[in-house]
């Protein structure tokens, strides 16, 4: 399935194809299931040429019922299956929020500790393809909202190639988020196995801590390098894992550099952003030298014209000016 | 009466469908209650007679009211009731929770032995709003901290005088009013090192936002580097602790300057030269100048001192400035950080701005003023600025002489010991002379030792020449 | 039409009988305040479930809908821990987590308890797929309401179930009131048998008050998805006798209709038949009563005698203790 290049470098996508095909290769238990997963390939390619490999019954293709086969997916995880259900954006998972909330996420609860799902949920999020307000938005934060559900949200092609499989072995319900701009993307993926846990510090810094991920990861990187042209020294903390938070990894860079940027893609109010910086203030108040910033997304459903849906996305700029308020702010 | 619902606490009997003396039948209605949703039907669990209605159409009862009494003539026991066993209406009550320890009250009195307490933020914007000081508030929150409630109490006028009488103690982490009574803004960071280092708020110039006060500017008026990327170079030695601060002020102050000195020395290849200059021609000069002065405005010879060094700097320009970057940056102008010692222990280093244009009288003033605000505990902002080079006197501590080590980023400290009598040839005559030994500590990175002799040649010749000290501006 | 032989219908009547006591004390347990929260019962509705599920084996799976206290009686839940569960305690099939609405059980398949209308219906699905791509022979049985087949997630399972040809046995529990909403005033098509044949599945309309009837049509269905005749659909035509739930005035319909519902009571109907077939006599009669009233007097002594989770283990069963995995 995967191309490797010469260089070693894949993109993000071959990376979750290369992580789905072994899968299914190494548990029979193992299936996809989705719209347009087999025969077309994936509506991101994603699964392109597994259905030739694995069949139509472990590639399954779905009709257009997301409540109905996450549904299934739970069902089928209850019945000892492991099941990777596909659902093609956030926007659809809404669809199936009953499914994912008020049964995956609950019935281990409800039943007194009997009955474990076994799911795991893909979905691509996010803008900045020109999909317009039904296929950009980014929901992640909702999921990461409820108990009993792990989020995921890969964000460098190593995730891509290694989340899977732990995601897989988690007796609950997971969620990957894969945001819709990094399929693309290449990398190394490393030669594995990563951890669902915790967050990563993927560039150091003494001056201030940048937290994001997902999507937005690419940016902030770019926007801490612009700060360190002007002597200011970002930290990079790429959460990976929504739900559960890990916290302890941006409390403890927050308490060394005294000031914060939360970057997410997801609007401001109500957000995962939100959530971060409340939790900053929870945690480490009297570490503060500035108010914690926020760049999210303008809060408009996501325009189509491309200099507007870029308009309303965070932005390189918007990250550099933000922590620059923040050091300003504390001298 | 039967609970129809969740949330049913109580109903209205509106109807009985049966009378004393009807025979029932399990599951037969007997009533029609009233409840806050609709009005329905209520059945018997239970078949018999009934005896009794014991409450009347129209009255409102508590769930588990019995409402009447059925005979079902088993046993001449006590009589059935709608509810047989007519239990308390209540769930089985889950055992309380325990109650969390609760934290013995914080007295008044104690208030100084205890650890400072730290209050919420909307606890001290309330407390502020209403003008009450928190120190004299008892508080019952976690740890003695007040809450809401405790604000409320203190607000409210009646039988409260305790509010305004309890022994005030010193609460640290609030922060202080400016002189006007209005708030300091400052960073959450910033107010626990202010705590830290002693460093009073007020006294603070704020750079962030609004002239919030932030870490930088607390570390600053401390003498500390900030650990900020804007490299700043800070005024040397922390502020001196209001006077009746608890020891653990001077404690942190002790941490603060340790950390500080530790650092000088780690970093900074000191070297030291000295001299001892003979100060007749300068003391006598200025016992003629002071007989013309009102006793309140007379010169000191340590501000002939200073004024002397400021001088001598004009000369060697390399001693005044600050090693950062690897590179030494000169001044373009002499701030003055000057050593005080505090009444009570404790050195720090308020600085006189732009010493290199005030004359010797205005040095004068600008000396008296630094050391009654460090004294007092009330410098002000701008004692607390960045020095380009230190003078520390220990003369009235009669050492003879004092080696400093330099604040950083400061490349050098000039050192004075006690002024006194020693016995001083002159032109091949043996007098005794009033002489003080002065000592430049500087930073070999910047300087070298002939730059420096030359700067202690300097001043002793200027000490030689006081006419040259008294007025004006230096060259 | 096939009927059962004497001992299984006599077992019928039996556990008609045990459900109708224990939900008769239900409701006395509720005005006292002992049971709390919704308590919706199935009094009235008893063959049903009687008569489907006597057609399964331990393989088999059963999901149920918020008024499925009979359908876990008679799939081999204990009356002492459905009780329990109902009065919160620890004891309870849920450990207390799930109430009246949310009874669950691994042992027996019994996968609740599902308080969203039409969302047992895909979890039905997907059990269904599993077992057919594990190759067992399993049944699903998923118990629901009329009112879910207004549900979007009705339609996708039933698509998805005919589509991928999946043993699940759909059982629409049809008491012509979705809560208060009577049938013909939310639904277009009011023949629900007709509906699911709109999904190639076949569906037939049951007598639900009739267990013999209820029996015989679970048998065929059963019968022919083991066979691997793929998905079946039966509409049962019962009614509620009590109200929704206990907070309930019952504007909506009136006494004589619930008096005309009541003569063709599925327990009484059934009791004369077989005296009349002299397969229940007095004594049989008063040994049923009695060991079902005996069953739930040992039920409510067993809750009242529960214990109640300490609180510290309030985030409990949030995620999988590891050991604890079923699925």
């Amino acid at each position: 399935m995967t191309t490797s290049t010469s260089t070693g470098l894949i993109t993000y996508r071959e990376a979750m194809r290369t992580a789905l095909a072994e899968a299914l290769r190494d548990d029979e238990r193992v299936f996809l299931m989705g719209e347009d997963i087999g025969r077309y390939g994936g509506t991101f390619a994603v699964t392109l040429g597994l259905i030739e490999e694995f069949g139509p019954d472990r590639v399954r293709d779905t009709p257009l019922a997301e409540s109905g086969f996450v549904g299934a997916g739970i069902g089928a995880a209850l019945g000892g299956m492991r099941p990777v259900v596909e659902v093609m954006t956030v926007n659809f998972a809404l669809l199936a929020l009953d499914q994912i909330i008020n049964t995956a996420a609950t019935l281990l609860h409800m039943s007194g500790g009997q009955f474990n799902v076994p799911v795991v949920i893909r979905m691509t999020t996010g803008a900045g393809r020109q999909l317009a307000a039904q296929h950009s938005h980014s929901f992640e934060g909702w999921f990461a909202h409820v108990p009993g559900m792990r989020v995921l949200a890969p964000a460098t092609v190593e995730d891509a190639r290694w989340m899977l499989r732990p995601a897989i072995d988690d007796p609950d319900p997971v969620i990957i988020v894969e945001h819709g701009t990094l399929y693309g993307a290449k990398g190394d993926p490393g030669s594995g196995p990563v951890d669902i846990d915790h967050a990563a510090v993927r560039r150091p810094g003494s001056d201030i801590t940048l937290i994001t991920y997902g999507g937005t990861l690419p940016m902030t990187l770019e926007a801490a390098e612009a700060l360190a042209a002007d002597g200011i020294d970002a930290e990079v903390i790429d959460l990976r894992t929504l739900r559960p938070l890990d916290e302890a990894t941006f409390l403890e860079s927050v308490a060394r550099t005294h000031r914060a940027v939360v970057v997410d893609e997801g609007w401001r109010s109500g957000s995962l952003a939100a959530e971060i910086s409340a939790r900053i203030t929870e945690g480490c108040f009297y570490d503060l030298d500035a108010p914690v910033g926020r760049v999210c997304s303008a809060e408009v459903p996501m325009p189509y014209a491309a200099h507007m849906e870029t308009a309303a996305r965070p932005s390189v700029d918007q990250v550099v000016a933000a922590a620059r308020e923040a050091v300003a702010g504390g001298g | 009466m039967p609970s129809l619902g969740a949330d049913m606490d109580s109903g209205t009997l509106l109807e009985w469908k049966v009378a004393v003396g009807d025979t029932v039948a399990k599951g037969d209605i007997v009533a029609v209650v009233d409840t806050e949703k609709s009005d329905i039907e209520v059945e018997t669990f239970h078949a018999g007679v009934i005896t009794e209605l014991l409450v009347e159409e129209g009255t409102e009862v508590e769930v588990g009211t019995p409402l009447a009494v059925i005979d079902d003539g088993a046993a001449p026991a006590p009589p059935a009731e709608t509810h047989p066993e007519p239990e308390p209406a209540v769930e089985p009550t889950p055992e309380p929770e325990p109650e969390p320890a609760a934290e013995p009250a914080p007295q008044a009195g104690d208030a100084a032995e205890r650890p400072p307490v730290v209050h919420s933020p909307i606890v001290r914007h309330l407390a502020e709003e209403r003008g009450i000081d928190l120190s004299t508030v008892q508080g019952t929150g976690p740890g003695g901290a007040v809450t809401r409630r405790d604000l409320d109490a203190v607000a409210a006028p009646a039988d409260r005088p305790a509010a305004s009488t309890a022994a005030s103690a010193p609460t640290t982490t609030p922060p202080r009013p400016t002189e006007d009574g209005s708030r300091v803004r400052s960073s959450p960071l910033a107010r626990r090192r202010a705590d830290e280092l002693g460093v009073d708020l007020g006294s603070v110039t704020g750079s962030g936002p609004d002239g919030a006060v932030t870490i930088a500017d607390v570390e600053a008026a401390a003498g500390e580097l900030p650990t900020t990327p804007a490299p700043a170079s800070p005024a040397p030695a922390p502020t001196p602790p209001p006077e009746e601060a608890a020891t653990d002020r001077s404690a942190t102050v002790r941490a603060a300057t340790g950390r500080l000195m530790a650092r000088s020395k780690r970093e900074i290849p000191h070297y030291y030269l000295s001299t001892t200059i003979d100060l007749h021609d300068a003391l006598e000069w200025l016992e003629r100048t002071n007989r013309d002065r009102p006793v309140t405005e007379r010169i000191l010879p340590a501000a002939l001192l200073l004024r002397a060094v400021v001088v001598a700097l004009g000369d060697q320009p390399r001693l005044n400035g600050s090693w950062v970057d690897d590179e030494l940056r000169t001044a373009d102008r002499v701030d003055l950080g000057v050593g005080v010692a505090l009444r009570g222990g404790g050195l720090i280093a308020p600085v006189i701005p732009a010493a290199d244009t005030l004359g010797l009288v205005e040095t004068m003033d600008a000396l008296r003023g630094l050391v009654g605000r460090a004294r007092s505990g009330r410098l002000k902002g701008s004692d607390l600025g960045e020095a380009s080079v230190t003078v520390t006197n220990l003369g009235d501590q009669g050492v003879e002489s004092v080696y400093g080590v330099i604040a950083p980023p400061q490349v050098a400290v000039v050192g004075f010991g006690a002024i006194g009598e020693r016995p001083w040839a002159v032109e091949g005559m043996l007098t005794v002379r009033r002489v003080v030994t002065a000592t430049l500590s500087a930073d070999h990175r910047a300087t070298d030792g002939h730059e420096g002799a030359r700067f202690l040649s300097t001043l002793d010749q200027l000490l030689h020449e006081p006419d040259r000290l008294s007025e004006g501006t230096p060259s | 039409m096939a009927v059962a032989d004497a001992g299984t219908r006599l077992e019928m009547l039996r556990d008609m009988v045990r459900i109708r006591t224990m939900e008769e004390r239900c409701a006395e347990l509720y005005t006292e305040t002992k049971i709390r929260g919704f308590l919706h019962l199935y009094i009235g509705e008893e063959a049903v479930a009687v008569g489907v599920i006597h057609h399964l084996g331990p393989d088999d799976a059963v999901v149920g809908t918020y008024r499925e206290h009979g359908h876990a009686l008679v799939r081999g839940v204990s009356a002492n821990s459905i009780m329990a569960e109902m009065f919160g305690r620890y004891e309870g099939c849920s450990k207390g987590r799930g109430g009246s609405m949310h009874l669950f059980d691994a042992a027996t398949r019994f996968y609740g308890g599902n308080a969203i209308v039409g969302a047992g219906l895909p979890l039905a699905v997907g059990l269904a797929l599993a077992d057919k791509m594990q190759g067992r022979k399993a049944v699903t049985v998923c118990f629901f309401g009329e009112g879910a087949m207004a549900e979007g997630e009705f339609h996708e399972s039933m698509n998805l179930a005919a589509l991928w040809d999946l043993p699940v046995l759909f059982c629409c529990e049809n008491n012509l009131y979705a809560m208060g909403t009577a049938l013909d005033r939310s639904e277009s098509v009011i023949d629900m048998a007709l509906k699911a044949a709109g999904y190639a599945m076949p569906s037939w309309a049951v007598d639900g008050m009739d267990v013999d009837a209820v029996w015989d049509a679970a048998a065929s269905a059963t019968g022919a998805i083991r066979a691997g005749g793929g998905p079946q659909f039966l509409e049962m035509r019962t009614y509620r006798f009590r109200a929704h739930s206990m907070f309930d005035p019952e504007r909506y319909r009136d006494k004589a209709e619930v008096a005309h519902w009541r003569e063709r009571d599925p327990i009484d109907t059934f009791a004369a038949r077989l005296r009349t077939e002299g397969i229940l006599d007095d004594d049989t009669w008063a040994e049923i009563t009695r060991d079902a009233e005996a069953e739930v007097d040992e039920a409510v002594a067993f809750a009242e005698a529960g214990t109640l989770e300490p609180i510290d283990q309030l985030t409990r069963w949030v995620t999988t203790d590891p050991e604890e995995a079923t699925s």
